[in-house]
């Protein structure tokens, strides 16, 4: 009982700045929602059934222009492809998860998905638990924004322009997470000098083998902005997610060797 | 009515297609996954926060309008706070005021 309130405590607080962003962006889409001429019940379907941010968002304009059900099924498929990505990082963590993990599966969007991926929980958290009102807060605070933001939409009483940086703010935040995470494992990997070695060699050494750990170990995250960046150059900002899916993949495949080897040390 | 009844169709495609997404990965490897899905599950993540990260800023155009200034400080604010205080909540809500008071009133 005791390790149960805990997680839920510790989920509670993982989960506050999405608490933010979602009740942000749901409102957005509330808003949208009811200049589109829609009641707050679809507001409640739809945060409920669907649960994706940006589809929501498109999801609008396809209800307001009465686009045909192929059109919406391809729509959709573009524009929440990426969720493939998280599927494939969540299937050994969420392995053993038990009957919920069909919830947590359905409930895996990009804002979920930054909490489960690369935390790191205390011992004495429950990990399925903690996986489990993640996605169920997340979910609670989605529903809140969407319903109020259609329920009260515009009578918002001051100028809320740029408040939904707020999830690029997020995005740099765990992107920093990782980045540091990864960073000490590799200062750890680095073997320590052999004795025969000078103070000044094995310094050197040393530094440089931080250096080319240091450079491995970030290929991913290096990857996934350069291949990313690169597709939004060539293919323009409505077409790059899946290129750079295709070129992530492509690369991290190419990279495979050099990376599992630089991982055995952990 | 046919157009609730449309509507309705419309938002039950659109949440089967995004919950088969979801679920295709779990389903096609609900057995044991092969060692390169793994591998993949492993470094994906990284990866997908720079995909993330690009896909939030796609809408700026460097040549147009505020030639993505306000996102570029408050982006900065964000990191330099972040590597200073490690404080999640503080970095958030500092670059996002920021954000607002640049494209409210600056830009």
């Amino acid at each position: 009982m005791e390790r149960k309130r805990k997680t839920i405590r510790y989920a509670f607080q993982a989960s506050l700045p999405i608490m933010a962003g979602y009740i942000v962006l749901g409102i957005g889409f509330g808003i949208l929602l009811q200049n589109a001429g829609y009641s707050w019940l679809y507001a409640v379907v739809m945060s409920i059934a669907i649960y994706a941010g940006s589809m929501q968002y498109v999801a609008v304009e396809l209800l307001a222009g009465g686009a045909s059900l192929a059109a919406a099924a391809l729509m959709t498929f573009f524009v929440n492809i990426r969720h493939l990505f998280y599927g494939i990082s969540m299937l050994e963590p969420y392995k053993n998860t038990g009957l919920k993990k069909p919830y947590l599966i359905f409930a895996l969007t990009d804002e979920t998905f930054l909490l489960v991926c690369t935390p790191n929980i205390p011992g004495d958290i429950d990990r399925n638990g903690y996986y489990f009102f993640i996605s169920l807060f997340n979910q609670i605070y989605w529903v809140i924004g969407c319903v109020s933001g259609a329920l009260l939409g515009n009578i918002i009483p001051f100028d809320t322009t740029g408040v939904d940086f707020v999830m690029t703010a997020l995005f740099v935040v765990i992107f920093l997470e990782q980045w540091e995470s990864v960073g000490k494992i590799a200062k750890k990997a680095a073997p320590k000098n052999e004795s025969t070695d000078s103070a000044a060699q094995n310094t050197a050494k040393s530094l440089a083998l931080r250096i080319k750990n240091g450079i491995i170990t970030h290929i991913p995250a290096v990857t996934g902005l350069a291949a990313s960046f690169l597709c939004l150059l060539i293919f323009g900002d409505e077409d790059f997610l899946i290129p750079s899916m295709v070129l992530i993949s492509a690369v991290l495949l190419a990279a495979r060797g050099r990376l599992e080897r630089g991982e055995m040390h952990d | 009515m046919t157009e609730t009844i449309h509507s309705f169709l419309l938002i039950a495609i659109i949440a089967a297609v995004t919950a088969s997404i979801r679920f295709m990965p779990f389903v096609v490897f609900r057995k044991d996954a092969p060692r390169v899905i793994i591998y993949l599950g492993k470094v994906l993540p990284h990866a997908i926060m720079g995909m993330l990260l690009v896909y939030c800023l796609k809408g700026i155009s460097i040549f147009t309008g505020a030639h993505g200034i306000p996102e570029f400080i408050s982006i900065a604010f964000v990191v330099a706070v972040h590597k200073w205080r490690h404080n999640t909540l503080l970095s958030l809500i500092g670059g996002t005021a920021i954000y607002m008071l640049l494209v409210q009133l600056v830009f």
